[in-house]
């Protein structure tokens, strides 16, 4: 007869002293940082009416008494988009290759993966500000901010989907002889195609929201005319320029589902 | 064919070897970069038409032979020569056609899971074809054709429009026996082609396999762990072990001394009381279907 033997999941951290310096120290660090937080419970009472009163002020929605500036901005973020989308993703094409390790020889991925590293950098409403400065107010400084973003997005999750690909599939069609650029279209392509087409989607959304952002910084699109309707207290015009943002954002995010399931 | 053997002529991509022989490996050598002695100056011959099977436990270097002769991995040094082409040292552009030459079928058939069957098959002619032909999937009616014809031979025309993803098992192998048997090869390098089928599939592609072999008078290599199925089906028998040829000989030359030799101290014994059966199994029913009519 054996003695009974205990089990217990092995710890995820083995040294016990860094597990508990590691739980403690986290711990005194999240309470701190919590205490520090100053929270003014006045304020924050007085604020709650405030919410009130200016959500109310949204209401009834108009949609008609600035319809024109409304549309006008809201095409323009939409053609802003459609372009910076297109311009980004072609451009990330080459630069998700050559940041793939398994396709590209190393000075090649490390340099690419810097491309990538640098356009990921900066947040697209820095990039505008730039793009301002350079190329003056108007959507042309947006397209070229909203592409930047795009590249950085888009080549990343490119090179990172090439490099999660079946190394098999793409080894037997090399096997057959086929040139590089035959490779690619018969082995790699089929395989990142679907996520691919997802990703369009997702960041044709993402490129929506921003461009209502960047109408802040003078890039043009939707953001400009919602800026104005706050700064002039028409509350019920902004409350209608974001109904239509909304409505946009769901009805590219339902579409998105239907085509990803379409493509698979 | 015997101007390549006079020595003036042997300075290009010319190998010493009379054309009887189809592929030859000589002092074969593959250290990986960590440092792991894949293969240790091999030393084969295969005759032209020969059905030879590789055995040797994992990580014997069954792999990574064949992978050396298409120069899907690169050897470290060696020679190996195809049928008077030496392929070791080739470039690019010249390995892509020596590479036609060559097809090969894999353990997990490694069809592009999201193509269709026919443009599985087709793409063992990308050798063949243009960039462009090949991307707008435009494939000379020849190529077509023989798609068609070699898909019959194997039970799947039906098929052809279907995704390779929605294939069994089994079906996927076919296709990629199509694939490889497409480029019109002179040479088949078969790597675990039974590996993930059950035993009746194993069977049934192992005999597809051989028979397509002997219908165009191929050579193959093929890498087997399956002792029995190798027995069955090849005409001569390698044993690797630890990178290095270990027993090269007949199918009925592998005694328990020689499994022991391969694959380490087992009871060899009843493994070959049951080859002896299923051979029996075998030939028992191909008289009957023979006797059938089939």
């Amino acid at each position: 007869m054996s003695a009974i033997r205990i089990w217990k999941r092995p710890p995820f951290i083995k040294r016990a002293w860094l597990r508990w310096s590691l739980t403690i120290g986290g711990s005194l660090f999240l309470l701190v940082a919590i205490g520090t937080m100053d929270v003014n419970w006045q304020r924050v009472a007085a604020g709650v009416p405030r919410a009130e009163r200016f959500i109310s002020s949204f209401f009834p929605p108009d949609f008609a008494s600035k319809s024109s500036d409304i549309w006008e901005g809201i095409f323009e973020s939409l053609w802003m988009t459609v372009v910076s989308t297109v311009i980004g993703i072609l451009l990330s094409i080459p630069i998700g290759l050559g940041a793939a390790r398994n396709l590209a020889p190393r000075p090649i991925y490390l340099f690419f993966r810097g491309v990538l590293a640098v356009s990921r950098t900066f947040p697209e409403i820095i990039i505008a500000l730039f793009a301002v400065k350079l190329f003056g107010f108007g959507p042309f400084a947006g397209i070229i901010a909203l592409s930047i973003g795009s590249i950085g997005f888009y080549g990343k999750l490119l090179a990172e989907d090439i490099e999660d690909m079946d190394p098999v599939q793409a080894e037997a069609v090399k096997s057959t002889g086929s040139s590089w650029l035959q490779w690619l279209n018969y082995s790699v392509q089929p395989q990142v195609t679907p996520r691919m087409i997802g990703l369009a989607m997702y960041r044709f959304d993402i490129n929506f929201r921003e461009s209502a952002v960047l109408g802040i910084v003078g890039a043009g699109g939707i953001g400009a005319t919602l800026l104005t309707t706050f700064d002039r207290y028409e509350f019920s015009s902004s409350a209608s320029i974001l109904l239509i943002i909304i409505g946009i954002v769901m009805a590219v995010e339902y579409s998105s589902g239907y085509i990803r399931k379409w493509v698979q | 064919m015997f101007a390549a053997c006079l020595p003036t002529r042997i300075i290009t991509n010319h190998c010493f070897f009379a054309s009887l022989t189809m592929l030859s490996l000589d002092k074969l050598t593959k250290q990986y970069k960590t440092g792991d002695l894949a293969l240790n100056d091999i030393y084969l011959e295969i005759p032209d038409g020969q059905v030879m099977a590789l055995i040797g436990p994992s990580g014997a270097g069954k792999s990574t032979l064949i992978r050396c002769v298409n120069r899907l991995v690169e050897p470290t040094s060696g020679s190996i020569c195809l049928n008077e082409t030496e392929l070791s040292s080739l470039s690019q552009g010249e390995l892509r056609r020596a590479r036609r030459r060559m097809g090969m079928i894999f353990q997990e058939y490694a069809l592009v899971e999201r193509l269709s069957v026919m443009e599985n098959v087709l793409s063992g002619r990308l050798g063949y074809v243009s960039f462009w032909r090949s991307y707008f999937r435009n494939f000379p009616q020849t190529d077509v054709d023989e798609a068609y014809r070699l898909l019959a031979r194997v039970g799947l025309d039906h098929m052809a429009d279907k995704r390779a993803d929605e294939l069994s098992g089994g079906q996927r192998q076919r296709v990629g026996i199509c694939r490889a048997l497409i480029q019109n090869p002179e040479l088949l390098l078969v790597d675990e082609p039974t590996a993930s089928l059950d035993p009746k599939t194993s069977r049934q592609i192992m005999r597809l396999i051989c028979e397509l072999c002997k219908e165009r008078k191929l050579s193959a290599i093929i890498n087997i762990h399956d002792v029995f199925l190798a027995q069955m089906f090849a005409e001569r028998i390698v044993g690797l072990q630890l990178g290095e040829i270990v027993y090269d000989g007949p199918p009925d030359g592998l005694t328990p001394d020689v499994l022991t030799t391969i694959y380490g101290e087992e009871d060899w014994e009843s493994t070959i009381e049951k080859v002896k059966e299923e051979d029996f199994e075998e030939k028992r029913k191909d008289s009957t279907s023979l006797a059938s009519g089939k």
